[in-house]
């Protein structure tokens, strides 16, 4: 890598390809070449840097310039200015909506500052699709540690002192279940790499897998050897492509390289990976489900104990971990426990990913310290609120988890007080929401999902979440009482207590969280057939405001189901009747003539 | 399961064998069996599932339940552009709920139908994972970011020739 004078790194994660990323990588390749740099620049598409929101991004390294919003177009005046003449095009470059001023490189943005990258420290680093660029940032050095100078007990050992807790979820101890899989004796073992990630709105696997395909496989074999596990499997949704290919194009170069197959290293350890695929089911990730569905089953959770374990893919012991968790394995070992300790909670260790999604600034991706607060990731690294609008609420842990407010945010994030505050982690999705979000909406939004992705196995899962949905669309139609809203509270009760895996434990959680944090928001329907957020349809209607009405008819025209009368310069009305409440008139009206009351 | 709607072809019928083959006729590889059928045919109706039970020898049941169970399976013919809708949370807070809508009034057809001509069919998908974009929508491959409900026509238009 040293002889190139200047690396561009361009984002190959699935978001900036969405936005022409793939073409402009081949721009600036093509820009290289033309102006003969070939053996001075290097053109690298990487994983994912995080910063969604501002996509296409391109770093230029070794100066750390940082250009946003980069379209293809504008690979000409990069190669240009940049390579050729040394000067930042400074259109490109991150403006501070807070400071108010461009910001030259990564490192004094305020979406990285506060940002620790253990799991995502090759993101947005390296190819993904070169091993040897892994091997570079020491990747398989860990491996081979293991594999040549300590014994599976050491290894577990290491794990264990080090508190990494299962990223996926549960936050299960990683060298616990690791120890209780190797002391389960077995003609085979399995491991089994958890990445289908079903959470709407979260894509840290996704991104791991896209940006550094190969610590997952280093950790995988360093899991198996603790194990005793010579065969891995990786279960992984089909929705993920390009994580697909990438991480198929790692395999056969670990191979290729004797870092994965039989002897690995002259260590006589053998373990070899293969790649199985979910078709779309979000209880995969619950890891009975997820072994059902490996071995061609619909995807059922059962009762635990037996656990993998003891009895999991085939009928033997299995270790089901999660990408993430996999990710921050390889580091561990070579840094050691006690550093990665040293880092985050007393019980919480290490950093966590969370996708940062929703009425926020900076959607992205980001990876911080345990124990930082709600506050600075959403105000500090999220920039703050879209449109000046006012924070409301907080949803972690996808559809298992609960909505928290501004009274939680000096919160000090960690498995434990996402609990104690009726929320959880989760795999890490993060959606902020502001003053125009409906609770009661939120939370039938959930219930929709949950409803939709029950496997139907017990039923309090099956008919309860059913239930829990009818009572929140009566309620968000404004035709409850508030006798209902106990039903509700009791009902989501019932279906905690006797659901049989996570996904019913869990799926009352955004249910019971906005009613204890947003109560007078549900009374509102209930009481006064209002939704103060202006959400709820049958509770809203959409009024013209005669003082402020020009009559331009900008409001009649867009009205998909003319229900605007008026004529040039007079005062519009709209038919209540026919209106469809679609908001293309509130959109359309220059003259804030429209209102929802 | 006996009204046979859809004959399948002689070609067919070999296809679907070569690829159960392909996985040396095991039971367990129902799913991956069923995925490269689906990529082959664009759908798994009962005809298509009948064959890939008999060469699994499982229950034609047995398919029917996985197929059902998972939602990439889909047992209908999808538009020549099918059109997903992203309701992920990041853009159903977002606004993806105004766009279906929209998708829904303009095509005139529910979610998980295709339209007479056979050129459209709407389906939700949760989270591609590109919510700095959100709301997302895909027609086919392409994706398209911040979409707005004026956006929803723009994009047909883009189809408006094609057949």
């Amino acid at each position: 890598m040293a002889k190139y004078k200047m690396h561009m790194l361009v984002c190959g994660g699935t978001g900036c390809h969405a936005s022409e990323g793939q073409m402009l990588f081949e721009n600036l390749k093509k820009e290289v070449q033309d102006n003969n740099l070939e053996n001075d620049v290097q053109v690298i598409a990487t994983g994912c840097f995080g910063f969604c929101e501002k996509g296409p991004i391109v770093k230029v390294i070794p100066d750390n310039t940082f250009y946003v919003s980069v379209e293809p177009k504008d690979a000409k005046e990069i190669v240009a200015e940049h390579a050729l003449k040394g000067r930042a095009v400074k259109r490109l470059l991150y403006f501070d909506p807070v400071r108010k001023e461009q910001i030259p490189d990564s490192k004094h943005m305020g979406f990285y500052k506060k940002q620790l990258r253990i799991a995502l420290r090759n993101c947005g680093m390296i190819d993904p699709e070169n091993i040897n660029e892994y091997l570079a940032a020491d990747g398989y050095e860990a491996m081979g540690k293991v594999l040549l100078e300590m014994t599976p007990e050491e290894a577990i050992k290491e794990v264990m002192d080090s508190g990494l807790r299962g990223r996926g979820g549960g936050g299960f101890p990683t060298g616990l279940k690791w120890q209780i899989a190797s002391k389960n004796h077995a003609d085979q073992k399995y491991v089994v790499c958890n990445a289908d990630e079903g959470d709407p709105g979260a894509f840290m696997d996704r991104s791991i897998l896209e940006g550094d395909p190969h610590t997952v496989l280093e950790a995988m074999v360093i899991n198996g050897y603790a194990i005793g596990a010579t065969k891995g499997l990786i279960y992984i949704r089909a929705e993920y492509p390009l994580a697909i290919h990438r991480l198929k194009i790692a395999i056969d170069q670990a191979r290729e390289y004797g870092l994965l197959g039989t002897d690995i290293l002259g260590s006589g350890f053998d373990f070899d990976v293969e790649i199985r695929y979910g078709a779309g089911a979000f209880v995969c990730g619950e890891e009975t489900a997820l072994i059902h569905s490996m071995e061609g089953e619909r995807g059922e959770p059962t009762f635990k104990p037996p656990f993998p374990a003891q009895s999991g893919y085939l009928g033997k012991p299995t270790n089901v971990n999660n990408v993430e968790t996999y990710a921050n394995i390889p580091v561990i070992i070579t840094k050691g426990a006690k550093w990665f300790s040293s880092i985050g909670t007393e019980k919480s260790k290490g950093t966590k990913v969370f996708a940062l999604a929703g009425k926020i600034n900076n959607v992205g991706l980001i990876e911080v310290p345990m124990g930082i607060t709600l506050r600075e990731v959403i105000f500090e690294i999220g920039g703050g609120i879209q449109g000046g609008k006012k924070f409301k609420a907080v949803q972690t842990g996808g559809p298992s988890g609960g909505c928290l407010t501004e009274k939680h945010l000096d919160t000090p994030i960690d498995f434990d007080n996402l609990l104690s505050v009726g929320s959880m982690m989760g795999s890490g999705g993060m959606i902020v929401m502001d003053e125009d979000d409906c609770m009661v909406a939120v939370a039938k939004f959930y219930l929709e999902f949950t409803v939709e992705e029950s496997c139907g196995k017990c039923s309090p899962c099956r008919i309860g979440n059913k239930r829990l949905h009818e009572q929140l669309d009566i309620i968000s139609k404004g035709n409850a009482t508030e006798k209902d809203l106990d039903n509700l509270r009791n009902l989501s009760n019932v279906i905690k207590d006797t659901s049989l895996c996570g996904l019913g434990q869990t799926s009352p959680n955004p249910v019971l969280s906005t009613m204890d944090n947003f109560w007078d928001e549900y009374l509102a329907h209930v009481n006064e057939k209002r939704c103060p957020s202006g959400v709820c349809k049958d509770l809203i209607r959409y009024e013209v405001i005669a003082e402020n009405c020009v009559g331009c008819t900008a409001c009649a025209r867009n009205c998909p189901v003319n229900c605007i009368s008026g004529e040039r310069k007079q005062l519009h009305v709209i038919d209540q009747a026919l209106c469809i409440k679609c908001n293309a008139c509130l959109e359309k009206c220059k003259f804030n003539a429209i209102a929802v009351i | 399961m006996t009204s046979v709607k859809l004959k399948l072809k002689d070609s067919d019928v070999q296809k679907l064998k070569e690829i159960a083959l392909s996985f040396n006729n095991e039971a367990g590889e129902l799913i991956n069996v069923l995925h490269k059928a689906q990529e082959h045919f664009g759908y798994l109706p009962a005809e298509i599932q009948e064959v890939v039970a008999e060469e699994l020898n499982i229950p034609v049941a047995k398919v029917y339940g996985v197929v059902t169970f998972y939602s990439f399976f889909t047992m209908l013919p999808r538009g020549r552009y099918p059109i997903s809708i992203c309701t992920g949370t990041a853009c159903y807070v977002r606004g993806a709920e105004k766009v279906l809508d929209e998708f829904k009034r303009i095509l005139k057809v529910p979610v998980g139908e295709t339209t007479a001509d056979g050129k459209f069919s709407i389906t939700c998908l949760r989270c591609v994972g590109a919510c700095g974009l959100a709301p997302v929508v895909m027609v086919g491959d392409k994706t398209y970011g911040r979409v707005t409900t004026d956006g929803v026509k723009e994009i047909l238009k883009e189809y408006e020739n094609e057949e």
